[in-house]
């Protein structure tokens, strides 16, 4: 059984937003994810994230292929709406749902198998569609349902559990998302919420897609010292190059911020972005060179984290499709209906 | 040498090469002949080439009525080297065969029997016309001119429908109409004119149209309010989403500009399906239009569909299988891989559209099905149907239309206090309540999932809670059973033999009947026009003795189906099978048919004697 509810004890002294919800009207179900899993890691930080950006939880569509990492949208947010569709497609329903309702926030989550290797082709042309929405990767490397066998992400000569190595060499969505074009590109660890609210904050507020992939190690199958893609790895290769911190628009801004190093990038709907550079040689608005600098690091076994690259103009799939401004699903049936004059002049015109 | 002599009774068949513009000027044939108040079945034979191959063009003009393809040729306009031979061998004895003259014709083609009519259109036209790709295409519009005058088609209707075909474009007119007199003096020159064979005016289509029923379809989808389309380009299923594409843009854009449909031109099947889940989930009337190939890849996904209880329209615009099979010819037989499509226990509703109007309607229909039922409604056109035109009864619409979304429950009920739980049955039908996503702050969310879940939508491995709900879907199906378009009697004399067929065979079922009475056998016949079947289907086959099932296919699967949604005596049904890729012909119904009869009433009449 993976559906468990949570107890509904409150603290009443619990910090609230301006809605006045508390961190717990953002919980989910109880997780039947392995204890340790990185998982429940990113689940917390996007309770943290929807939290702070005071999202009203029913707004949210929540998304997912099949998968450990798809089971956790049932651990997060218990008043949106969740589909847990099939195996390596989420994004097609993410871009259905999004052509129907351009209103709600979508975030779609999945894993190295559901989007490295069956959804590879649907989350590239998420990413050409620009489909407004968070795809976020929780990336260990494994199958954990099916007990342990390498995923497209396992970096070449990583062993598994039973010590064989992996052969082939890894999809890095990372450079993948890059070279197709995301608006919105980051790298980060489920060990490092410091760094991952934040940017979760910033790519769900972002007008466009907005990709971040999650290092979480699978404790049971893929967290031994020969795992690229365990704890301990990940602490001793993670290298951030940009720190982002979010500010939404509802949030009265407050903190000064020293110039040089820091960059403010004012989105949309007013909400800013401030990146600090945390690499002195890392441009995040350069999209061919971050790509050569993650190649850079890749060799020499770096794992570059923080927010990668930022376009802060993204073309997103409305805009390319054209669309009304008001969410199609919401068009009363008399603005989309001919009637039947038309329907007289039609059938003339056909004799 | 004998020659044809009949007025409006009579199939004109063109040969030409893909891709040298002929399907204009054969379409032009058919219209200015059903102008003239005639029923047409214009069909159009051609081969999964962009260009080179052989293409025909056929044409049945029958003053009774008889639009469907009779398999013969009355009149070859034969203009393609190629199969000119072959061409030769295709027309009846008496029959004309209208060649281009412009060089000579070896005497082993031709053929004692039939009527050589040679016109020089190459020379003709070469005169006439300085540049080559018009000469190319003149000479078309110059063989309709021929037509004119050997069939007596009335030149201001040619006239007239190029005046329209291009408006806009009116510097074209000249050099057609030019082209079009040049034939037409050359024939009226070198024979006597009209043939025996030949069209008059009548009024014999009354306020019917022309039209194909991918178009029909895509309009269809408009009327019925859709605004996500997800699709995936396939043959012959294009045209129906360009339709869409077409009539939204007449009628769905804003002053501003913007537009109030989404097209989404998917990857791949898998992701166009995936698009129309997503966007059905979301509360947007959507849908795909596919072939077999298509359906195959979009199995996964209405297995989804239909267990997580989601409104899908599909629109399979049937072709011949299986595999690639041969993409441009026409064929009935995805109906088990559709009806069944996907793995587990999974039914999915069918719509058997038979005519343009059908298509029209069915659409809106489909749409109304799919979100009344939560489930997957499939349209089952085929190639035939979907890129030919056909007659059909004018499409009609009631004002008063409203759509029905289904039970889809408001913020105001659920603040009303309406106990949702999202697989409950509350009024007895099967069909639970569903939220859509945003609706209410605190009440009314719930996880979609392909995976075990209880009355409440909560996730389970109990047998007892997954059979439950299983049998919950069986008793849906029965309840669709009730909604979906019943079954038509076309005839029903009290003979001891019937027909049963769907979709398009219905353009054959009037004449191949007639001939059978001519024959003193007299049957009755059923279209079934959806798929669960409705309780007439049954009644109908309890009634007679023996029933044929029609199927275009190798494996009868109508006939599959009714045995084993019906648990019927196989021996009762008789499969009728037509599956070489082409449009079933009265005559084939008529000899297998009769074949199996013949023998029964010989015995009977032994007895009585």
């Amino acid at each position: 059984m993976s559906y468990l509810p949570k107890p509904k004890i409150h603290h009443p002294q619990l910090p609230k937003n301006t809605l006045g919800l508390t961190r717990r009207d953002y919980e989910g179900s109880l997780s039947t994810l392995c204890a340790g899993c990185g998982h429940d890691s990113v689940s917390a930080a996007l309770i943290q994230a929807c939290f702070e950006l005071d999202l009203p939880p029913h707004r949210v569509g929540k998304l997912s292929g099949i998968g450990c990492s798809s089971k956790t949208p049932t651990y997060f947010l218990g008043p949106a709406h969740g589909f847990n569709s099939v195996h390596g497609r989420m994004p097609s329903i993410a871009s259905g749902a999004a052509a129907a309702n351009r209103d709600l926030v979508y975030i779609g989550v999945s894993g190295d198998g559901d989007t490295a290797s069956i959804g590879l082709g649907q989350f590239i042309h998420a990413i050409r569609r620009g489909v407004n929405m968070l795809y976020l990767v929780e990336n260990n490397g494994t199958y954990g349902l099916t007990k342990g066998q390498f995923s497209a992400t396992a970096d070449v000569g990583s062993k598994s559990k039973a010590g064989k190595a992996n052969p082939y060499t890894p999809i890095d969505l990372v450079q993948l998302a890059l070279q197709m074009g995301a608006g919105f590109v980051a790298r980060s660890f489920s060990g490092d919420k410091e760094q991952l609210v934040p940017l979760l904050k910033a790519a769900i507020a972002y007008p466009g897609f907005a990709f971040i992939d999650v290092i979480s190690p699978c404790v049971t199958f893929n967290n031994h010292e020969a795992s690229t893609k365990s704890y301990s790895h990940i602490r001793r290769h993670d290298r951030p190059v940009m720190a982002a911190d979010f500010v939404p628009l509802a949030q009265e801004i407050t903190a000064a911020y020293a110039p040089g190093d820091r960059h403010t990038v004012t989105l949309h709907d007013g909400s800013m972005l401030h990146l600090k550079k945390l690499a002195e040689d890392y441009d995040p608005y350069d999209r061919i060179g971050a790509m050569n600098y993650l190649q850079r690091h890749q060799a020499d076994g770096s794992v570059l984290t923080g927010l990668l690259y930022l376009d802060a103009e993204p073309t997103e799939m409305h805009a390319m499709l054209g669309t009304d401004a008001a969410a199609l699903n919401s068009l009363p049936h008399a603005s989309l209906c001919p009637g039947a004059a038309q329907l007289d002049a039609i059938n003339a015109a056909l004799r | 040498m004998s020659r044809l002599a009949k007025v409006n009774e009579f199939v004109l068949r063109f040969a030409n090469v893909n891709g040298t513009g002929s399907a204009s000027a054969n379409g032009l044939v058919a219209r200015a002949l059903f102008r003239m108040g005639l029923p047409v079945g214009p069909k159009n034979i051609f081969p999964s080439n962009i260009q080179g191959l052989p293409t025909w063009f056929e044409i049945r003009v029958s003053e009774a009525g008889y639009t469907g393809r009779r398999g013969t040729v009355d009149l070859m306009v034969a203009m393609n080297g190629q199969t000119f031979a072959q061409d030769v061998r295709s027309v009846e004895p008496g029959g004309y065969l209208l060649y281009d003259s412009s060089k000579p014709l070896a005497p082993e083609l031709r053929r004692p029997d039939i009527n050589f009519l040679g016109v020089p259109l190459t020379e003709l036209v070469t005169r006439q016309f300085a540049n080559p790709r018009q000469r190319l295409l003149f000479k078309n519009i110059a063989y309709v001119g021929v037509l004119s005058a050997l069939l007596d088609i009335e030149p201001e209707v040619v006239e007239q429908l190029l005046r329209e075909q291009f408006q806009g474009k009116e510097k074209l007119i000249p050099p057609n109409m030019q082209a079009f007199e040049l034939g037409r003096a050359a024939a009226l020159e070198r024979f006597a004119c009209p043939l025996p064979m030949h069209a008059q005016r009548r009024d014999a289509v009354g306020d019917r149209i022309l039209m194909d029923g991918n178009s029909a379809a895509g309009l269809g989808c408009v009327y019925a309010g859709a605004t996500v389309a997800a699709w995936y380009p396939i043959t012959p299923s294009t045209s129906l989403v360009d339709a869409f594409s077409a009539y939204c843009e007449d009628y769905r854009v804003n002053p501003d500009g913007s537009k109030r449909y989404a097209i989404l031109q998917a990857e791949d099947e898998l992701a166009a399906i995936g698009m129309v889940v997503g966007a059905a989930w979301n509360g947007a009337r959507s849908f795909t239009a596919t072939s077999g190939p298509g359906v195959s890849l979009m199995t996964e996904f209405l297995g989804l569909a239909y267990y997580a209880e989601i409104p899908v329209v599909l629109f399979d615009i049937q072709r011949c299988g299986p595999s690639t099979g041969m993409p441009t010819r026409t064929q009935q037989s995805d109906l088990l891989s559709s009806a069944y499509a996907s793995h587990g226990d999974t039914k999915h509703v069918l719509l058997f559209p038979a005519s343009p109007k059908e298509c029209f309607d069915m659409a809106v229909q489909a749409f109304d099905l799919a979100e009344r039922l939560q489930t997957p409604v499939l349209v089952m056109s085929d190639l035939d149907l979907g890129m030919n035109d056909w007659l059909s009864e004018p499409l009609t619409w009631d004002d008063s239309y409203r759509p029905d979304r289904g039970k889809v429950l408001t913020a105001q009920q659920l603040e009303d206090g309406f106990q949702f739980y999202r697989y409950l049955d509350v009024d007895g039908d099967a069909i639970p309540y569903r939220t859509l996503p945003g609706t209410h702050p605190s009440k009314g969310a719930f996880f979609t999932r392909g995976s075990g879940h209880d009355r409440l939508g909560a996730y389970t491995e109990d047998g007892d809670k997954y059979r439950d709900n299983v049998d919950r879907l069986r008793r849906k199906f029965d309840t669709a059973a009730t909604l979906v378009p019943d079954a038509a009697t076309l005839r029903d004399h009290g003979n001891s033999a019937g027909i049963i067929y769907i979709g398009t065979t219905a353009e054959v079922i009037p004449e191949a009947l007639d001939a059978l009475t001519a024959q003193g056998l007299d049957v009755d016949a059923l279209r079934v026009r959806a798929f669960p079947f409705t309780q007439r289907v049954y009644d109908f086959i309890a009634a007679h003795d023996t029933v044929f099932v029609v199927d275009q296919n190798r494996d009868g699967q109508l006939r599959a189906m009714l045995l084993i949604e019906g648990n019927l005596d196989p021996a009762r049904l008789v499969s009728v099978l037509s599956y070489d890729g082409m449009p079933v012909t009265a005559d084939l119904l008529v000899h297998s048919i009769s074949t199996h009869l013949e023998p029964v009433r010989a015995l009977a009449m032994g007895a009585s004697a």
